[in-house]
């Protein structure tokens, strides 16, 4: 990945929030992480990607970030079930998104959301992966993009 | 009288979302379904009017649904609703028979036009 494609995910999480809730989050310093040392918050969404890319996108939030989110659209079921569903529509949205710049060969699987677990989330290994840090009002999160 | 809709989508925070809007505009919520495969078998029992249809879903996606319904009902108003944001997703879903094409994520608003946009100004009422 270079780094106008980088760029692209930065972009689109910044007008996901932004749109969603009248507020951008703060996007921290790219940087590359090693498979085996990935940030890992309470809830992730996984977004497998095959096609001319290969590997995934993941978001991954702190409860109470997803607690406001949800509250910000509109839902008042702020339940573990709801925030499940929240991080894996997030990151569909994401991915889904992101192929206004790769286009339709940039093919994307239903979302799997992990709940607190780092060992279920695979990431390709030959490859590092970028890591964004998001901090929304006082919430941290992360959006990891790895991809082959 | 309201219209009927469908909602399928696997995100049970947007299908809420969608139900929480729509029904301020006069539609009747009388089936949901999060996959294809549900709704086709709903759809035959609850005759909607209108469907509001995502992509990306487990057991039988967006495109191979719109295709299965357009079989049942030709005459069926499908709005898409999906983060899947390139134009060649759109121009095939429309070429699958949708009407319409709304990119995730929306705003209430953005889903109140475009449902208005698909159905005109008369059949919304």
């Amino acid at each position: 990945m270079d780094e106008q494609q980088l760029r692209v995910f930065i972009d689109i999480v910044s007008q996901y929030f932004e749109r969603q809730t009248g507020k951008a989050p703060e996007v921290g310093s790219p940087y590359l992480g090693d498979a085996s040392a990935l940030p890992i918050y309470d809830f992730t969404g996984v977004i497998g990607i095959s096609g001319e890319r290969q590997g995934c996108v993941y978001v991954t939030a702190h409860r109470d970030l997803l607690r406001q989110l949800l509250l910000h659209v509109g839902e008042a079921d702020v339940s573990d079930t709801n925030l499940c569903d929240l991080v894996g529509e997030v990151a569909n949205t994401i991915s889904g998104n992101a192929r206004r710049y790769f286009g339709p060969d940039f093919m994307i699987s239903v979302p799997v959301v992990v709940s607190g677990n780092a060992r279920a989330i695979q990431v390709p290994r030959s490859v590092k992966a970028y890591i964004l840090p998001l901090r929304w009002h006082k919430f941290e999160a992360a959006l990891v993009v790895s991809l082959q | 009288m309201a219209l009927k809709l469908m909602i399928v989508d696997d995100s049970n925070i947007i299908r809420s979302k969608i139900t929480r809007t729509l029904t301020q505009h006069d539609m009747q919520v009388v089936a949901t379904a999060s996959n294809g495969e549900d709704a086709v078998k709903l759809f035959g029992a609850h005759k909607p009017d209108v469907v509001t249809m995502d992509l990306t879903m487990p057991r039988m996606d967006g495109l191979e649904c719109i295709r299965a319904l357009r079989k049942i009902d030709p005459s069926i108003s499908i709005l898409v609703v999906s983060a899947l944001a390139d134009k060649a997703t759109a121009i095939q879903a429309l070429k699958e028979g949708a009407q319409g094409f709304l990119c995730k994520p929306f705003s209430e608003t953005d889903l109140t036009e475009a449902m208005e946009e698909l159905l005109g100004e008369d059949a919304h009422g």
